[in-house]
């Protein structure tokens, strides 16, 4: 029988923001001077002292450094859109599951999505990024990322092509057979399109899921999806578990553990 | 080896997952089944939709866990429709239920029951709407919704579940026992704080919350051997059961089945497959055959 005893450790340490850099509209990283042992696609959750801790993907890193990069679209978000270099903040974590490396990949990111994707790009070989926004000024990393093959979109056509990405990834991997793997994060709705494309053109895909989450390792089953808890089976889901997951494009739970529709679960919080 | 009965209910083994800790969903409740639990307990739900507290809800360090959820859920009335019944899951279900008053206590009893569970376990943890005290720490409130919920149960068991933030736990779970209830599951968390120097704040967002863990045990170990020592009806032993030699040390204060929540922070899902497989072999070392030579050994 195994004596004491499995030492774990999830409580938030509180950090000094290091630096602040504006990426986008509405779109901030905030850099911590801090070793963390993570993997691409992996997540921190954030802590500002008396407000609320919510999941942040892990943006930037480094040896000795890591940032989120953030989308004020909340109270919570909003609030960290204001803070300065020198304030502080909670961090646990990483948690979750981490991207496959694959050569011959494609990486989608829409919006801020491409957060979640960033780390995995500064990874991967000669990937083809497709960085798509709504508009110019939503886009992020174009500065980044400008060494690599990279086709900018957005929605209505203020910058690069006009039009979604999934339009993009579909020219790309009928021109591009040698493509074995797409990588993904965004809108769910936009995923769950990525995935159809990949599955048209048989490549496979991962995708970097949301939901709602409270703890972050698989405790209070607040981000069950269908019987998969996005915190620590995911958030990176293969085309297979994503196949096997109805409720995947489809519904969400809420704060309460209600399910409702995905666009339901978007508009109430 | 491990087959329990408790109030008439078969178990394959005696771990039962505890209430709040997945057990949010049908597809949750089967993947814990699958993982080896002997039963389930459901989130506790109420007669109302509830988003719970905010972040942080939840932490641990060092065998210290910590939790303020805040009681969410989805209620009573949008479970039905999502369980449809819970007596044809692969595994048996406990439902637990709460109400703010002692009538909404009978009221979510009844729906619970129109479901079918195994049993219905009720979390007596909310204060009550008229005395501002919970209805664990007075024997007459406690009393007053073992009642409630005994009226409107059915033929299906009820436990009552106590909380160890009391002067006396004795007199709750005799009162209980008098009251009518089938079993006592005790314990739920105890009352705890975290601050952070750095920030200087709790952590918590609720600032106060429950410690359940390892560090949970010996609090629990001592309340199920009083409760043993008080009442005839069978006791869930709950807390900090993360290890085989924790459950057999439960049965052993009187315990004739274990909870099992926090373990699956420190251990996964197979936490129960785990703990299981431990006492199978503490048994087979100490020839012991059944869980019944060993159960209340402490008390001799
Ligand atoms: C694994 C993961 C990684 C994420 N990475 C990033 C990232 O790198 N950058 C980024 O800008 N955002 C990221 N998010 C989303 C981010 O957590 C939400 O934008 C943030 O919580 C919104 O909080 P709010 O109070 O500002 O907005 P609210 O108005 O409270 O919520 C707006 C929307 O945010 C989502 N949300 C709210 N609370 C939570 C929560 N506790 N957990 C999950 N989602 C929530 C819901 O979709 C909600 O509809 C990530 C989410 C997850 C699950
Ligand atoms: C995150 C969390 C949520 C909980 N929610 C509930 C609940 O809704 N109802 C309840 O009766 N007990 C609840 N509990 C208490 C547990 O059921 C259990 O009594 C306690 O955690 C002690 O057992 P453990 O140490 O095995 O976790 C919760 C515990 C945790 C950690």
């Amino acid at each position: 029988m195994p004596n004491n005893e499995i030492k774990k450790t999830d409580i938030p340490q509180v950090l000094e923001i290091s630096d602040v850099v504006g990426e986008g509209k509405e779109q901030k990283s905030f850099f911590f001077k801090q070793s963390l042992q993570c993997r691409p696609g992996q997540f921190i959750m954030v802590w500002i002292p008396g407000l609320d801790e919510k999941p942040m993907a892990v943006s930037y890193w480094s040896r000795n450094e890591f940032a989120f990069t953030s989308k004020a679209i909340g109270k919570f978000t909003n609030a960290l859109e204001k803070l300065k270099k020198g304030d502080k903040v909670g961090i646990r974590g990483p948690y979750g599951s981490s991207f496959s490396i694959k050569s011959n990949a494609c990486v989608v990111g829409g919006g801020v999505g491409m957060a979640s994707v960033s780390t995995l790009i500064d990874v991967l070989k000669n990937p083809i990024v497709i960085n798509g926004a709504r508009s110019k000024e939503y886009l992020i990393y174009l500065d980044r990322f400008k060494s690599k093959k990279m086709i900018v979109a957005t929605d209505d056509g203020s910058f690069g092509r006009k039009g979604f990405v999934t339009q993009v990834l579909n020219g790309v991997l009928t021109e591009n057979k040698k493509i074995k793997m797409v990588y993904t994060c965004g809108q769910e709705i936009m995923m769950k399109k990525v995935l159809g494309v990949c599955n048209r053109h048989n490549v496979e895909c991962e995708a970097s899921l949301e939901r709602y989450m409270a703890c972050g390792f698989g405790i209070c089953g607040k981000c069950m999806i269908n019987d998969k808890l996005c915190c620590v089976d995911g958030p990176i889901f293969n085309s297979k578990q994503l196949m096997s997951m109805p409720d995947f494009g489809n519904f969400a739970m809420l704060k309460s553990g209600r399910k409702v529709t995905i666009e339901e679960y978007h508009k109430i919080h | 080896m491990l087959q329990i009965k408790l109030c008439g209910i078969s178990l394959k083994n005696p771990t039962i997952l505890a209430s709040g800790i997945l057990g949010v969903t049908k597809e949750s409740v089967h993947r814990i089944g699958k993982s080896g639990a002997g039963a389930v307990t459901l989130k506790s739900l109420c007669h109302e939709e509830r988003d719970g507290f905010s972040n942080p809800a939840m932490f641990g360090y060092d065998g210290v866990f910590l939790n303020a959820v805040g009681l969410p859920g989805q209620g009573i009335d949008s479970a039905i429709k999502d369980f449809g019944r819970l007596d044809n899951l692969s595994v048996p279900v406990i439902g637990s239920i709460y109400g703010y008053r002692v009538e909404q206590f009978g009221q979510v009893a009844k729906k619970m029951a129109s479901l079918k569970p195994a049993m219905i376990e009720v979390d007596v943890s909310c204060p009550h709407m008229d005395y501002g005290k919970p209805y664990y720490a007075d024997p007459e409130l406690t009393a007053k919704v073992t009642g409630a919920v005994k009226a409107n149960a059915g033929r299906i068991p009820v436990s009552i579940k106590l909380s160890p933030n009391v002067y006396d736990i004795k007199e709750i779970a005799h009162s209980a026992e008098k009251s009518g209830a089938d079993a006592i599951t005790a314990i739920n968390a105890a009352s705890g704080m975290v601050i952070d120097i750095s920030a200087r704040k709790p952590i918590l967002a609720n600032k106060i919350g429950g410690v359940t863990g390892p560090a949970l045990k010996p609090i629990a170990v001592r309340c199920v051997y009083e409760i043993y020592e008080t009442v005839k009806i069978p006791i869930i032993g709950t807390g900090g059961v993360t290890y085989g030699k924790d459950a057999i040390e439960m049965v052993m204060a009187g315990a004739t089945a274990v909870g099992i929540g926090t373990g699956i922070y420190y251990r996964g899902i197979s936490v129960f497959k785990k703990v299981c497989d431990e006492m199978m072999q503490w048994m087979k070392k100490n020839k012991v055959k059944s869980l019944n030579e060993i159960r209340g050994c402490a008390h001799k």
